[in-house]
């Protein structure tokens, strides 16, 4: 791994995937997830978020969560750019099995085919799922 | 090699701090270095010294304790996970008025920071989760 380390300011920076498979409700595996991701945003690496499974109802528009009683965290996921992390990875299948498409999302991502993004998580340094 | 080790499941509901343990014990047994244990999402409670199985069923919060006394690890619990949950040291008990803690021997409370440096530090880091 270390040839695919980049040195700057005299710190490593590595590749970081997360991959969000859970329903943003639920469990409380997709808020605590992001938790993570905003902190991870703090030490300058190069931070991709991938969404597959059920982990898609995460980005879908119109969250309302008022009837349960919980918090609609889904405006941080708009927020992330402001934290420098653009590289949201959409699966296609994923979406399809559940009859969403892009624009049901809210926020721009990169649809992808289960290769590219098998071929995506080779790549990385560290890969944490949620 | 140095691993970094992360737990999301609590105990004896999941198998996931089981293995971990074995992953741990296992390769420092083999020379391996581990850089840290870090507790997430239910796995805090894996740091509870309050658990009490049946006297013929494992001691898995013990376990840790040992195991991290012995090879004097770095056994960390999310702070934001651990207050969502009880799980206290004296410091974060008094700081929230509360009567009492519960963390067992050998845990500390610290922040998420505490995982991504382990991605940054480690050669691998691991994941043991549902």
């Amino acid at each position: 791994m270390t040839d695919e380390m980049d040195m700057e300011e005299g710190g490593v920076i590595k590749k970081f995937m997360f991959v969000n498979r859970k329903a943003p409700y639920g469990t409380i595996y997709a808020l605590e997830g992001l938790e993570v991701v905003l902190i991870s945003a703090a030490f300058e690496q190069d931070v991709s978020m991938a969404f597959i499974d059920d982990g898609v109802y995460e980005l879908a528009k119109g969250q309302d969560t008022k009837a349960i009683g919980q918090k609609n965290f889904s405006p941080t996921y708009r927020a992330l750019e402001g934290y420098d992390i653009e590289k949201l990875y959409v699966d296609q299948k994923s979406l399809d099995e559940r009859g969403l498409t892009e624009a049901d999302l809210l926020v721009d991502v990169q649809v992808m085919d289960s290769a590219e993004l098998a071929a995506m998580m080779a790549e990385q340094d560290v890969l944490i799922s949620f | 090699m140095k691993i970094g080790v992360l737990v999301s499941e609590g105990p004896y509901t999941h198998q996931a701090s089981d293995s971990a343990y074995n992953f741990v014990k296992a390769a420092l047994e083999k020379g391996h270095e581990i850089y840290r244990v870090f507790f997430y999402h239910d796995g805090v409670n894996n740091a509870t010294r309050f658990t009490e199985p049946p006297r013929d069923d494992r001691n898995i919060v013990n376990r840790w304790s040992e195991l991290g006394k012995q090879y004097n690890l770095d056994m960390v619990v999310c702070i934001a996970a651990a207050q969502r949950r009880g799980i206290m040291d004296e410091n974060e008990a008094k700081r929230q008025g509360k009567s009492g803690d519960n963390i067992a021997e050998g845990f500390r409370i610290s922040g998420l920071g505490q995982l991504v440096e382990a991605g940054i530090q480690c050669d691998r880091l691991v994941t043991f989760g549902d």
